[in-house]
């Protein structure tokens, strides 16, 4: 048995690379590609005669499977269905990092899921608190409860966009620049920095349109979001390239960082750096994106 | 456990073993087909019987048709089809108990 340390509810989550928990081939090798998260699906993945079959199969793997570094999250079935508690008892006895709730649209919803988890962890002896929640906003409904919905429990580290389902809901398709999506993006963007969340957009589903991929992600990143769903090892590169800092961003960052402290001393609280006015919050942010680059292992300097 | 009618769970996919079970009078039996036979054959034989003993399982009827699976896909598959025999693959599953 591989027991996983403690799971972080802050921490990097560039890429959450999706998995069929019931394919043994998939899950074995999840974790060699270097995404910071994968999402074992118990859900749209698995066929309904077999959701069985694969929480044996996920158990197994996450009791056998040593992911190291990468976070383990399970997408577990909606609440409309009947495999959503057997869902929530399998993930917490295998000791997952926590579990992504799918086409969540409540604060009810996030708190019934919770009540499951907190019983599944006492039934199992796992330590309170330890299995992390995540929201998959699907609908618009749910989209329209963003803010609801992440601050509905202490567990929760963020909310994912669904594309999919959301597109259809509003009778749109997936379009170059997404115009179809902005409104709900910047919605729940807005919502998770709100509660002080994380917040990651939808997978791409065409897996050979690379220009239009690259696009999305780029747009992503100047949105605001802290990642992105993939379905394929090949899309995780580019996104975690996209989302490190730049050299521009790591030097002003550092630029900002000591000059503080010297203005500080000198009882200055608002100042200028290359001509722009400065304030606390530019230091904090400068913090962030020094973590940032220490994380994605692009930062050379000694701060 | 007792195996009460025929089941089947996993497939013919690479890295996966499919597993049935029948009813039996006359104790166990487990037939293993595999492609990494020469290899493996008896590791999965064991498997499989260790899998089956801690679930209980004294007779019935077992085949095993292995694509290369690893040990732990083994058990998955032998639980999931011995509780699939008695209609209890769905629910209050026993994880970390005879399940493990």
């Amino acid at each position: 048995m591989i027991p996983r340390p403690k799971p972080k509810k802050f921490r990097l989550r560039r890429t959450m690379m999706f998995m069929n928990a019931q394919k043994p081939k998939l899950i074995r090798d999840a974790y060699i590609y270097g995404c910071d998260s994968i999402i074992l699906d118990l859900e749209d993945a698995v066929a309904e005669n077999q959701k069985d079959a694969a929480r044996f199969s996920l158990y197994h793997a996450l009791k056998n499977i040593d992911y190291g570094d990468t976070e383990v999250i399970v997408r577990i079935n909606g609440l409309d269905t009947p495999h959503w508690q057997e869902d929530i008892r399998c993930v917490v006895a295998g000791g997952a990092d926590g579990l992504r709730i799918a086409k969540c649209e409540s604060a009810d919803d996030v708190r019934q899921v919770e009540a499951h988890v907190l019983a599944a962890e006492r039934e199992f002896g796992v330590e309170e608190g330890r299995t992390l929640l995540m929201a998959a906003l699907e609908s618009p409904k749910g989209i329209m409860n963003a803010y609801d919905i992440v601050t509905a429990s202490p567990r929760m580290f963020g909310c994912a966009i669904s594309g999919g389902d959301f597109r259809k809901s509003m009778h749109v398709q997936i379009v170059r620049g997404g115009i179809e999506m902005l409104t709900a993006r910047g919605l729940v963007l807005l919502a998770a920095r709100a509660a002080g969340v994380q917040c990651f957009d939808t997978m791409y589903p065409f897996i050979d349109d690379t220009e239009g991929f690259e696009a999305e992600v780029r747009q992503n990143r100047e949105m605001g979001f802290d990642g992105k769903s993939i379905v394929n090892p090949r899309q995780i590169r580019y996104v975690h390239e996209t989302f490190a800092p730049t050299e521009k961003e790591i030097a002003y960052a550092e630029k900002l960082i000591r000059s503080f402290n010297e203005q500080a001393n000198q009882g200055v609280g608002v100042y200028t750096v290359d001509g722009k006015m400065v304030d606390i919050p530019f230091f904090e942010d400068a913090h962030r994106v020094l973590a940032l680059a220490k994380a994605c292992d692009v930062y050379r300097g000694d701060l | 456990m007792e195996i009460k009618k025929y089941a089947v769970a996993g497939t013919a996919e690479s890295c996966d073993v499919q597993v049935s079970v029948e009813p039996s009078s006359a104790g166990l039996s487990v037939q293993v087909k595999s492609r990494v036979m020469n290899r493996y054959g008896r590791q999965i034989k064991i498997t499989v019987l260790e899998t089956l003993n801690r679930l209980g399982v004294t007779s019935g009827c077992i085949t095993v048709n292995d694509q290369g699976a690893l040990d732990f896909t083994i058990k998955a598959r032998v639980e999931c089809v011995v509780f699939r025999s008695i209609d209890a693959s769905e629910k209050d599953i026993p994880w970390g108990g005879i399940v493990q």
